[in-house]
This record gives C-alpha cells, sequence and structure tokens, in this order.
C-alpha cells in the first residue's frame, strides 16, 4: 500500500525478466503471480513444508522465504525449468517411475530438493535421503515412494551431469565443501 | 488390453503434475481476478459489540467488505448434510459470516476483496471490532457439564444429538467370567491436506450462471449445497475441480468461505479468488477425531469375546460440519466389533458442541477411532487373560467359512479370510523370534515390543437406502458414462473425485482390460460438473468399488451395443459373436480367420450408420447409474515393532508390517502407495499428532512448527504385501484401499509401544505417545521383567 516500488531483473529458467515489485513481495508470489509459473507451489506460511522449494543459483531455497528484490540478478529454477516431456530430469522420470507422488501438491518442492540434495551427495544412502527430505512435508506417500524416486535419480544420474544441469557451479561447489 | 487389470501401470496424471502443468485451483487466473480474505475471530467466544470497516473501505485498492449483518439476507446458512436418526439433532444455523457471537477462534467476522492479494490482507488489518469475549469451552465432556458456557442457545447442554445402537445389557458384563474396561482418548487431528482449500468464483450476470474451481472431493454435492445456500439455480452453477492437493475428509465439507466467494463474484461482477493460508487452514479447515471413549468387553476365561459396549462422547466444534455427525455415529459406531465374533455389541454416542474447530470425516472417519479402541481393548483383555493378543485374536476372529457374516450392529460383512491374512502376517513378522529377543533383550535392560491389528473396514458408501436410513441427505450411488470417439478412443466421465488416488489411471486400466484397447487411448474426466452427469466425490474408500463399477457396467454396455453391430457386420447371430482382446469374432474362428471384426472396425460403423442392424441407434456410449447392494468389508493384519529407549522415552519403530486384502487389486504400485500413506498419518496420530486447545479456546497447535507434522526421516521402509479374496457382490470383485493403513496402524503402534512398556507395568497411555510420557510412564513404573 503506497510502498516503493523497486526493479528486479531475474533469470528463470534461463529467461531474463526485468519487474517493478513491491519490496515486500515474496520470490514465491513473484513467480506464481508475476511470471505465471504456477508449479512452484505454497502449502505453507512459516517455512517448514518446502512446496515452494526452488533453485536459487543453483541453490534449493524454499521461495517462500525469500524475497523477490532478493533474487535480483540472480538465477532461479524452478520445477517448469526442470526438464520437459521430451527430456525429463532423471528427478522426475524417479517420481514417475516410482509412484513418488499422489495428489501432486507437495511434488515440485520435493524434486527440486531432491536435485539440491543430489548435488550435494550424488550418492545418498536410504538414511541420507530421509534426512535430506527434512524439510519438505507430504501428506500422500508416506515417503517410501519418495525415498525410491530419488534413489531411482542417483542411479540414473552421471556425477558430471549434476555438475552442470543447473546453473552457478561455483555455488554448487561451495554447498559441497560445506561453506 | 488382457494383463492391464492387476498390473504395475505408470500414473497418467504424472506427466503434468512432474512437470509444474497442473491445475490446482489457486493456478487460476482470470482477468481482472480479485482477491479477497477473511477476518477471522482471535477469540473462541464472543459477542461481536460492533464492526467498523469504514477504514477499510478508504483503502485504494479494495472493492468491497462484507460483514455478517451485510449478507444475512443474501446467503442461506450453512447446511449440514448428515443427520443421523433418533438422535434429536439440533441443526443449529451457521451463517457464512458471524452476526452477533462468534464461536470459534477462526469464525468468519468480515470479507475484504481487493484488487491485489496483499492489499486485501492489508485492509484485514484496518477493520476494527469490538467484542465481549465470554468464557469458552473446549473438552467436549466439560461442555456437558451444567455450569459449562453455552455454545448455541437451542443445543441444552451443548448436546448436538444423542445417537445408539445395539444392545448390551448391564447383566452380560457385570456377570461376565472376564470384563474389562477402558477410557480411551482419541486426540484432535488436523487433516493439512498440503493444498490449502481455494476457491475462484466467476459469474456472469448475462446469463446468470456461476462458475467456481474449488478444492472440493465432491463437487456435485458442493454445486448442490451451494445452489441452496446462494439461491442459484443448480443447472447455472458449474464447480471444477480439476487437480486437487489432497483431501483426507478435509475438501468434503461446504465452507462458508466457498459461499462468501461466489457471493462476492455474483455482487461486485468481477472474479474473486480466495486461498486459506495455511493458519488460517489450521483454524478453519474441519479436524478430525476428538472422541473420549469408555469401552467395556466381555468374554469368557478361554478368551472367547462375547459382548462389547462404548460409549463416546465425540466433540462436534461449534458448528455440525457437513458429514460431521455422521463421523462419530454411523461410521464408527457400526464397525466398532470389528473382526471378532461379537454376539452383542452396544454404542452410545453424544455429539457435543464446543468453542473449537468444526470436525468432521478424517482419512477413515469413524473408523480409525472403532478400530483403535476395540485393538486396544482386546489387547487389554489378553493381559488380563495371561494369554497372547495374537493368540486371542485367532480365537476370536470371524471364519473365513462363516461368510456373508451378520454383525451384532446389523451389518452383513460381505466376504473375508481373516486367519489368512493373519498367518501371512506372522510369517512375514517372524513372530515367534521376535518374542524369544524380546525376553533376552529385556534382561539385558532394553525394551522392544510388538502390537498388532486384525482389522475389518467398512467402506464403499453404500448403497443408498442405507444412506437414507442412515440419515445421510444424498445418494450414495455413482455415475459413469463412457463415450467411444468414431476412432476408437475413449472418454470416461466419472462422478467420483479423486485428489491424489490414481484413478486417471485405475480407470483406465479398468476400460483397457475390458475393451482391449490401450490405457493411453483412454481418458478420465473428473472434477467438472457441466461435463459429468452427476456423481457423489470420493471419501469413506468408494472411488474403486462404487465408481469403478460403475465404469465396468458402463464399458459393458458399450460393448453390449458393439456385439450387436458386430454381429450384423459378421452377418452371425449375436450370440455366436464373443469379445476379447478388442476382437469380434465367431467362436471357433479365434484368429486368422476373416469371420473377425475389431473393437475400432465396429466403433466407425456405428457411427457412419451406413449399415446398422435394425433397432440400434448410431454412436456409441454406455451409461451407466450405479448403486451397490452392500458395502464392502476390506481387512487385514498390521504389526508393529518397535524399541523404547529406557534412558529418553523415545520410540524407534524396528519393522511395520502390512498384509491388506481390498479384494482384486486394479493396480499394486497405487494400492502399495495408498497403504505407505495411510499408515504413516495412522502412526503420526499413535507417536507424534494433535492438536491443542488452551481454555480459552487458542489453538496451540496452529503451524506447522507447533503441530507434528510426520516426516521423512520419522519412518522406516514399510513392508507391505496383499492377499487377494474377491468382493463377492460387485462386478469387478474390488474393494477400498484408501483407509486401510490410517485405520490398522494406529493400534498396532500403540500395542507395540505398551508391550514394550509392560515390564514397567504399564497398561494404557494417551497419545501422541511423546518421549515425554513415555519417559514419565517408566519412571513411575517398577520394572518387573
Amino acid at each position: 500500500m503506497g510502498m516503493k516500488e523497486t526493479q528486479v531483473t531475474v533469470n528463470v529458467n534461463g529467461k531474463l525478466h526485468s519487474l517493478t515489485v513491491e519490496p515486500r513481495l515474496l520470490l514465491v508470489h513473484m513467480l506464481r503471480e508475476k511470471l505465471l509459473l504456477s508449479g512452484t507451489h505454497i502449502g505453507c506460511d512459516t517455512s517448514q513444508c518446502g512446496a515452494c522449494t526452488v533453485l536459487l543459483d543453483g541453490r534449493a531455497v524454499k521461495s517462500c522465504t525469500v524475497l523477490a528484490v532478493q533474487a535480483h540478478e540472480k538465477t532461479v529454477t524452478t520445477v517448469e525449468g526442470l526438464g520437459t516431456m521430451e527430456q525429463l530430469h532423471p528427478v522426475q522420470e524417479g517420481f514417475w517411475e516410482k509412484h513418488g507422488l499422489q495428489c501432486g501438491f507437495c511434488t515440485p518442492g520435493v524434486m527440486m530438493t531432491a536435485v539440491g540434495l543430489l548435488q550435494q551427495n550424488p550418492h545418498p544412502t536410504e538414511a541420507e535421503i530421509r534426512h535430506g527430505l527434512e524439510g519438505v512435508i507430504c501428506r500422500c506417500t508416506g515417503y517410501q515412494n519418495i525415498v525410491r524416486a530419488v534413489q531411482y535419480a542417483a542411479s540414473h544420474t552421471e556425477t558430471s551431469a549434476i555438475d552442470s544441469e543447473v546453473a552457478a557451479p561455483d555455488i554448487v561447489r561451495d554447498v559441497i565443501e560445506g561453506r | 488390453m488382457s494383463g492391464v487389470f492387476g498390473s504395475k501401470v505408470k500414473r497418467k496424471e504424472d506427466p503434468r503434475l512432474i512437470t509444474g502443468q497442473g491445475t490446482y485451483t489457486d493456478d487460476v487466473k482470470l482477468p481482472n481476478l480479485a482477491h479477497a480474505a477473511i477476518l477471522r475471530s482471535p477469540y473462541a467466544h464472543a459477542v461481536i459489540k460492533r464492526v467498523d470497516v469504514s477504514k477499510a473501505l478508504e483503502h485504494p485498492s479494495v472493492l468491497a467488505v462484507f460483514t455478517g449483518k451485510d449478507i444475512v439476507q443474501k446467503i442461506g446458512p450453512i447446511p449440514t448434510a448428515w443427520l443421523p436418526p433418533d438422535s434429536d439433532i439440533k441443526t443449529t444455523a451457521h451463517y457464512a459470516l458471524a452476526i452477533d457471537k462468534v464461536r470459534y477462534v477462526g469464525d468468519g467476522v468480515a470479507m475484504v476483496v481487493a484488487d491485489d492479494l496483499y492489499a486485501a490482507k492489508d485492509a484485514l488489518e484496518l477493520i476494527t471490532v469490538e467484542y465481549e469475549v465470554l468464557p469458552a469451552v473446549v473438552n467436549q465432556e466439560a461442555a456437558m457439564g451444567k455450569m459449562a458456557p453455552v455454545v448455541h442457545e437451542d443445543a441444552p447442554n451443548n448436546v448436538a444429538f444423542h445417537w445408539q445402537a445395539g444392545d448390551a445389557t448391564d447383566e452380560m458384563f457385570a456377570n461376565a467370567p472376564v470384563h474389562v474396561s477402558h477410557r480411551f482418548v482419541q486426540q484432535r487431528l488436523i487433516p493439512n491436506a498440503m493444498e490449502p482449500r481455494s476457491s475462484v468464483a466467476q459469474y456472469n450476470a448475462s446469463t446468470g450462471s456461476l462458475t467456481m474451481w474449488l478444492t472440493s472431493q465432491n463437487p456435485h454435492i458442493h454445486r448442490l449445497l451451494l445452489s441452496g445456500i446462494l439461491g442459484l439455480p443448480e443447472h447455472h452453477i458449474r464447480i471444477l475441480a480439476i487437480d486437487v492437493g489432497g483431501g483426507f475428509g478435509s475438501k468434503i465439507a461446504c465452507y462458508p468461505d466457498e459461499a462468501l466467494v461466489g457471493f462476492a463474484a455474483m455482487e461486485l461482477g468481477v472474479p474473486v479468488k480466495w486461498t486459506e493460508e495455511r493458519r488460517e487452514n489450521f483454524l478453519v479447515t474441519t479436524h478430525g477425531r476428538d472422541m473420549i471413549l469408555d469401552v467395556e468387553v466381555a468374554g469368557e476365561a478361554d478368551g472367547t469375546l462375547t459382548a462389547i459396549r462404548v460409549h463416546n462422547i465425540a466433540n462436534m466444534g461449534a458448528y455440525l460440519s457437513t458429514a460431521g455427525p455422521g463421523v462419530p455415529t454411523i461410521l464408527f459406531g457400526l464397525i466398532v466389533p470389528g473382526a471378532y465374533r461379537f454376539a452383542h455389541a452396544k454404542v452410545d454416542v453424544y455429539g457435543v458442541f464446543t468453542n473449537t474447530t468444526p470436525t468432521d470425516a478424517y482419512r477413515g472417519a469413524g473408523r480409525p477411532e472403532a478400530t483403535y479402541v476395540l485393538e486396544r481393548i482386546v489387547d487389554l483383555f489378553a493381559l488380563e487373560l495371561g494369554m497372547d493378543p495374537v493368540e486371542v485374536r485367532r480365537k476370536n476372529l470371524i471364519g473365513a467359512d462363516e461368510f456373508p457374516y451378520h454383525t451384532a450392529l446389523g451389518l452383513e460383512y460381505d466376504s473375508g479370510n481373516y486367519q489368512q491374512s493373519l498367518d501371512k502376517a506372522l510369517g512375514m513378522v517372524k513372530y515367534e523370534e521376535f518374542r524369544q529377543e524380546q525376553e533376552e533383550l529385556r534382561s539385558q535392560g532394553r525394551y522392544i515390543g510388538i502390537g498388532c491389528t486384525t482389522y475389518v473396514e467398512i467402506c464403499g458408501l453404500g448403497p443408498s437406502q442405507v444412506a437414507g436410513a442412515v440419515g445421510f441427505q444424498g445418494g450414495l450411488w455413482e455415475s459413469s458414462t463412457v463415450r467411444v470417439h468414431p476412432t476408437g478412443k475413449v472418454t470416461v466421465f466419472t462422478g467420483a473425485s479423486p485428489h491424489g488416488q490414481g484413478e486417471e489411471t485405475t480407470f483406465a486400466q479398468i476400460v483397457g482390460d475390458r475393451l482391449g484397447i490401450p490405457i493411453d487411448d483412454v481418458e478420465i474426466v473428473h472434477g467438472d460438473t457441466d461435463r459429468i452427469a452427476m456423481g457423489w466425490g470420493t471419501y469413506g474408500s468408494r472411488t474403486t468399488p462404487v465408481g469403478g463399477n460403475a465404469l465396468a457396467i458402463a464399458v459393458d454396455r458399450v460393448i453390449e451395443k458393439a456385439r450387436k453391430i458386430a454381429a450384423h457386420m459378421l452377418e452371425a447371430s449375436e450370440a455366436e459373436v464373443e469379445f476379447q482382446n478388442g476382437i469380434f469374432y465367431i467362436s471357433g474362428h479365434e484368429s486368422g480367420t476373416v469371420r473377425q471384426v475389431t473393437f475400432q472396425e465396429v466403433v466407425l460403423q456405428a457411427y457412419l450408420a451406413w449399415n446398422l442392424p435394425a433397432g440400434v441407434e448410431p454412436g456409441l456410449e454406455g451409461h451407466s447409474f450405479y448403486d451397490p447392494v452392500n458395502f464392502v468389508y476390506p481387512f487385514g493384519s498390521h504389526f508393529c515393532m518397535v524399541e523404547v529407549d529406557r534412558e529418553t522415552g523415545e520410540i524407534a519403530i524396528l519393522r511395520y508390517v502390512a498384509v491388506d486384502d481390498c479384494g482384486r487389486v486394479i493396480n499394486p504400485m497405487i494400492a502399495e502407495g495408498q497403504v505407505h500413506g495411510g499408515i504413516a498419518q495412522g502412526i503420526g496420530q499413535a507417536l507424534w499428532e494433535g492438536a491443542v486447545y488452551d481454555d480459552r479456546g487458542q489453538l496451540l497447535t496452529g503451524t506447522f512448527m507447533d503441530y507434528a507434522m510426520p516426516k521423512a526421516h520419522f519412518f522406516p521402509e514399510f513392508e507391505t504385501a496383499f492377499t487377494e479374496t474377491p468382493a463377492p457382490q460387485n462386478l469387478l470383485g474390488v474393494k477400498g484401499i484408501g483407509e486401510t493403513g490410517t485405520i490398522a496402524s494406529t493400534p498396532a503402534v500403540v500395542n507395540a509401544v505398551i508391550d514394550a512398556l509392560r515390564p514397567f507395568g504399564v497398561r494404557d497411555l494417551d497419545m501422541p505417545l511423546t518421549p515425554e510420557k513415555v519417559w514419565q510412564a517408566m519412571q513411575k513404573g517398577s520394572v518387573s521383567a
């Protein structure tokens, strides 16, 4: 309400966007309402459920807890940029093959979390996968087939591909090295 | 295609959902879309003295502000659609916005419509409400007390209804050789479908038609109810529920906010959207369970169970939700005797108003609560006798040769093989070895336990005649239309309305199997009242047994007509023509002869209509309105094995084994997924979840920070298996599978924990079994291994 608007330039799924936004606008609302990318969902308002997870400069973040202005001059990858029907990302393939989704609402966020997880740890154990999914909530699946989906993705991904497929390798390296 | 029924087929709905192309209600965007936000009462019980919206109206982005007084003449009260018979039910008026009194934290007081979502929420803060706060009551037993605050003037002692069934006399218990009684509490749960509820409404004043996108499990029920509430003729309302992000019962009810959004779109002439925030979901979307249950069983010294009696005080919240009264009565009461041969049973239920969020169905709806108290008291009965709980169950399970079995409460169980299920589960569990290990570990000061559930579930709701007899204000049949296109592709229109169950796949499998065509040639249309004749939606594990059989019948009607045309094409009599794998042929000439035509060839002729047999109309479409003759009764045996940490009270689930029987399985992958999800929710109730109100009616567990939603690392890998006892009373031989896991798992887990705590003399603990509660129990108990 009468808040001073500001300019944001952001690369979303390989496409550059320049928008005028309120400083308080959440990244998830920018994606859903301004860019009409409705694949990223909002499941809570306290940053627990992870349905809104996207990659920001290659790192999995909850876009309900990031302001649009914080994405200025950064790269965002949403589920729409993950893979196409012609060439699904291994994580998408895994979710389809292993019945990793039921209602599908949490799925985009869970998949982006899984992408982030596999970047940090390309060959996780079951326990590591379950721990890595701590930031997401799924009410339908009981998680078992999500775990199988991530295992599928891990075994169908070339390690080199993980580094190159989603932007900003230096940040990925930071994450891997725990910086 | 033969073999498609019963096979693990990847889901047809997944491509759009894994690429972000789904259409959930909040994804709907329309030109000039306005956004609504609702001001909600911060008090559980208060008189509204004054509402001042003038400042909100001055906000430049605000289009309108409505209060209860503004709309009372325009929107009818929200009705209750389940009125248990002979229960003296008080259906007190539930207005879309409170008029002079609020009755729970979250009760709507005003609605703002603005041209921007953030502005709508800003404007809520500009509304001033003056309240006179009244004492509140949150516990249902306290609410029945003489001095308790009154939630509705027309419901004395806050009793909304009193319902009874069966008979079991005091003497049956007093004179029984073994008599065990206990009070169990089914804590309140919050369904928390991951998709918050949402409505979008668009009104065309020139035609008088309203289109609403809704998060609904039953769009036709929503249309029916909204027609009455908004005073719009039913044929001028279209409800769309395309992709729905989980429901678990919480998207059955017709909610005040849904009526408000429809009203606002009509009043303002612009499309309006409202989507709840998660904290709003916690406050206003229906909750589940919340029953105080006094249970008694009588039996013989040899372990034979003879009678059961349950007294249930159910917390209905501040208003009676759409299906709310049916849950603690019909859905709970009738299944109380479970899988055992009880000669007598009695259920006595009070539904009570309190200053809390209304309760309604939550996955299992009544049946988990009934199964919980039964499976827990059977364990206490075994303990009393010093018998192994598995042996007590085996002794009392209804035998495979006793079906159809008539229960003490008048149900007719269709089929079952309970012993086989138990044996299979025991084999997976290695029960005797576990008991040995338990003894050994106890001597080392480690405490492991095993618990089981041998359940039967009533689902596939249900015969409409029964629905009427038990007070459900609707039918429970299902419709299906199978439209075969000239090229042989098929569109199915079904009244069942999935929200994660994978029906686009399983229903395509039913069609593919019967017509002998690839499932990719079949499209399942659901969730659109303009495209689908009528339907009662998805809940009570009814999609497959009712909607699926409606579909099978409609497909068979297509085949019936196609056979007439095929016979004409083959110059044979209808009786001579067989149909298999998509080919009509004359018996004895199955392949390689000219005496055959494909389904596609027949379909084309049906549409060309150049040479149809006499009396056969062009086109090819099958319809059915299928009303089942009985419910279906899935069953199974679940085992849980746990270890309790002596130092911290923490519970580790060592193994979880589930054997379920839902009749014939259409898609094992999807059936298994349903079981997984159900188990996770049931374990959630046993160990972590619980809604907590303070005594002023504030919900203390109102966010995901405070309400313990299960996460991936809480669980081990579930071990699941199926037995298949075909349902004898429907064409497909199928039963429901959506709720079994929730029904079976909660008591299995609690039985396991109590078993682990046996050396401490612990008889029962109230859920959720938090480490603190378990630790306290161990501190109080003395080790007597």
